[in-house]
């Protein structure tokens, strides 16, 4: 029998190659995923997303509707048009799972996130983050001698702007929820 | 009307009033409750392996064989977990399964007691949906749920896992009836307008192709019939994946024989060359496509699936119609006979004399040797000497004997051909032949086999015996992994790592302590006699097939490859597979 020859190149392509992130334009959507809130329904999401390779950029969970046991998550995703399109049919064909609504492509979203930032300091940096805070319209929600906690509600943009702010100013630690999102009216 | 009784009671009245009347199963301690319901009845009977994989695989063979739902029953922690590789195996290839595990009491739940498994937990990516049950009152709503969601849409297997606590608890028996199934409901009407897409296509294309697939045979058997029609009303050429094998009628002149990786010559050239790709119910696996960029790169595709998932998944498509595939094909049939039963006759005819030039390639020859057993010569005497039997059932193992039991038998009807196909699991066939024979006791059933594979999961031989089922072990010997041997001599240099089956029993031997007739063969002449001995004897047998030890399976598409670069031989494998084919699977 013949040793095996290697030709170089005559490859280009495989069935391993389909998500080649240089290939296609990579795009963010948010979807909102109506479910049963049944025992291990958000591990099964999750599990999806792992087990399948896709990403997760910000995921948010919570009941919605009490009386028909529906919870809302929200996944902030990305990938190719095709992967994307894939994470649909995936989630879409899970038994728990009522509705996928990509919000991106239904004309886009409101989407918000509330997070806390514990900032530590006394003088003239926590004079500028109170100041700041004010600027940004975030609350004061607990205060000691030497420290604040803010309390701030927006986009993730706005979120990372503000955390920015906050780090020269003695941040020691923040709490975000990730996005909640919702479909803009028709209008 | 609605009953107090207990969980196990519950269990087995939710069985019986599903139509069951099989079960294959292992007890243990968290499903003894269950257990001694199954005692104190007799409409079901169960069938006691001798591992929980093999339990799973049985049941397979069961469901692909009737049409029905398979269901297991295994006990917690270790029965469960033993079963996940079937119902690997069931998930991808699209397999009706109900399998019930018995768990630790809830109160004993997270402690890690005794044989306790996680076993929603790590069943949820191998199964279509799991449920843990706490409650005896919700426990038949939930069987009746998974026994729907199980054979619903894309048949899978589903896993319900019982709490011991919740089979002695007496509860409510909630009717099939009553259940409500709104929740999962797949769709199955396919969409106007693309059906009128696919007739306009049919009507002027020139070089066709059906490309079927096991969703054929998953949707039943009017879609066989349906899609019988139509090809033969149309006269366009008909391929299938190793799964759909039976579909259509390999003994019809449009029959052009498995396509893929080791599909035959014609059937990957007309694949490649055609302009109308017609994909029923098989899913552009990389076992059927090759290299991707250069797939069927003249086409118009279109896919018939009742998975949206499956829909633009590794190849795009340009007529997507998701939808039952019995339903999809009446509303075609309909509507091109309404429309006059038109074709483009000349196109057609002269891609017929195009395939007919493949055809000749012969591409199934092979070396006749008069020493030494070649494979393929075992398997078209087995064909020759089998295919009248038109109760005769095929189960393979997985390698090189799988490829050349799919090439050289021929299947006229559909349900007759269990295989591993998705998972490809070494083990999948003898038990997968007990299920077979169970659910056809009179039946011909055969189990072509490699040694190695057949080792995997030789304990069902007990189980064969215990329940007088005659299944025939048709073992092709080559003291080889095949397959892994073929590749590392064709990708690795011929460094044969890890690839003998050294230290093998006596097959014979071994037949005979089980109880079973054991039959040896070395000598081409002596394979005929050896094949009517086998059939002629009441009971199970174990062929010990000695084949030719290097033969390589060809055709072949090798990784990285696409349809128009097959290897035909030995003679043409020098520097087929290149580097970037040689990290492929």
């Amino acid at each position: 029998m013949n040793s095996l020859k290697i030709k170089k190149g005559t490859s280009k392509h495989s069935a391993y190659d389909l998500r080649d992130p240089n290939s296609e334009i990579i795009e963010t959507h948010t979807l909102a995923v109506i479910v049963t809130n049944e025992s291990g329904v958000l591990a099964r999401v999750i599990g999806l997303f792992s087990g399948r390779g896709y990403n997760i950029h910000s995921l948010t969970v919570a009941e919605i509707d009490h009386d028909s046991n529906k919870s809302r998550i929200t996944i902030v995703t990305t990938g190719t048009p095709q992967v994307l399109t894939q994470i649909k049919a995936q989630l879409s064909r899970m038994i728990p799972v009522f509705d996928v609504h990509d919000l991106t492509e239904e004309g886009g979203t409101v989407e918000r996130e509330l997070a806390l930032f514990s900032v530590t300091g006394k003088g003239n940096k926590r004079v500028e983050a109170l100041r700041l805070a004010d600027i940004f319209r975030a609350n004061v929600v607990d205060t000691t001698l030497d420290s604040f906690i803010f309390e701030l509600t927006g986009t993730s943009e706005k979120v990372d702007a503000f955390l920015d702010l906050m780090r020269p100013l003695g941040l020691t630690e923040i709490a975000r929820t990730g996005i909640a999102a919702l479909a803009r009216g028709n209008n | 009307m609605v009953r107090t009784i207990t969980g196990a009671e519950i269990v087995v009245q939710a069985l019986i009033d599903q139509g069951v009347d099989t079960i294959f199963g292992y007890p243990g301690g968290a499903v003894l409750p269950i257990y001694d319901a199954i005692f104190k009845q007799k409409k079901i009977k169960h069938i006691l392996v001798r591992h929980e994989q093999g339990a799973t695989h049985a049941a397979e063979g069961y469901a692909r064989s009737t049409g029905k739902t398979g269901v297991v029953l295994v006990t917690s922690g270790p029965g469960a977990t033993n079963a996940v590789t079937g119902m690997t195996d069931a998930l991808m290839d699209s397999i009706p399964l109900v399998v019930l595990t018995g768990q630790v009491p809830t109160f004993m739940i997270g402690n890690d007691a005794f044989q306790e498994a996680d076993t929603v937990g790590i069943t949820r990516p191998c199964t279509k949906h799991n449920w843990l049950v706490r409650d005896t009152d919700k426990l038949s709503e939930v069987i009746h749920q998974a026994f729907h969601v199980a054979k619903t849409g894309r048949p899978g297997p589903v896993l319900v896992d019982i709490p011991k606590d919740v089979q002695f608890a007496k509860g409510q028996y909630t009717n099939i009836s009553k259940v409500d199934r709104s929740g999962y409901s797949p769709r199955v009407k396919g969409d106007t307008d693309a059906i009128i897409s696919l007739v306009n296509l049919i009507e002027t294309a020139e070089r066709p192709i059906f490309y079927t697939g096991g969703g054929v045979i998953n949707s039943g058997l009017k879609a066989t019939k349906l899609l019988r029609d139509l090809a033969d009303q149309t006269n366009f050429p008909v391929t299938s994946t190793l799964m759909g094998l039976g579909a259509y009628p390999a003994s019809s002149n449009q029959w052009l024989g498995m396509l893929g990786m080791h599909g035959l010559y014609e059937a990957n050239m007309a694949m490649h060359g055609c302009d109308l790709m017609i994909n029923v119910g098989a899913r552009f696996d990389d076992r059927i496509t090759g290299r991707l960029d250069a797939f069927s790169p003249n086409s118009k595709k279109v896919h018939i699936d009742i998975d949206p998932s499956s829909i633009n998944k590794t190849v795009n498509v340009d007529v997507p119609i998701i939808g039952d595939i019995e339903n999809v094909l009446k509303e075609t049939l309909k509507l091109w006979k309404s429309r006059g039963k038109k074709t483009n006759k000349s196109g057609v005819s002269s891609w017929w004399d195009t395939i007919a030039t493949w055809r000749n390639k012969d591409c199934l020859s092979y070396k006749a040797n008069s020493q030494t057993i070649k494979p393929q010569y075992a398997l078209e005497r087995l064909e020759a000497l089998t295919s009248h039997r038109s109760d005769r059932y095929i189960c393979t193992e997985v390698g090189q004997h799988q490829m050349w039991a799919a090439q050289y038998l021929n299947f006229n009807d559909p349900n007759r051909w269990m295989t591993s196909g998705g998972l490809g699991t070494m083990g999948y066939g003898l038990p997968a032949s007990i299920g077979v024979q169970v659910a056809h006791p009179s039946s011909l059933v055969i189990n072509v086999a490699g040694e190695a594979s057949w080792l995997m999961n030789m304990q069902e031989m007990g189980t064969a015996i215990q329940f007088n089922l005659p299944v025939k072990q048709f073992i092709l010997n080559n003291e080889r992994l095949g397959m892994v041997r073929q590749w590392q001599e064709l990708l690795h240099g011929e460094r044969y790592s890890q690839s003998w089956s050294e230290a093998l029993p006596d097959f014979v031997k071994l037949a005979e302590a089980f109880g079973a007739k054991g039959l040896r063969c070395d000598k081409p002449e002596d394979v005929d006699s050896t094949i009517e001995e086998m059939m002629a004897y009441d009971g199970p047998v174990i062929v010990d097939c000695l084949v030719e030890k290097h033969e390589n399976c060809f055709p072949m598409i090798a990784s990285g490859s696409a349809h128009n670069e097959m290897i035909m031989g030995d003679s043409e494998t020098a520097g087929t597979i290149s580097s970037k084919g040689a990290v492929l699977v």
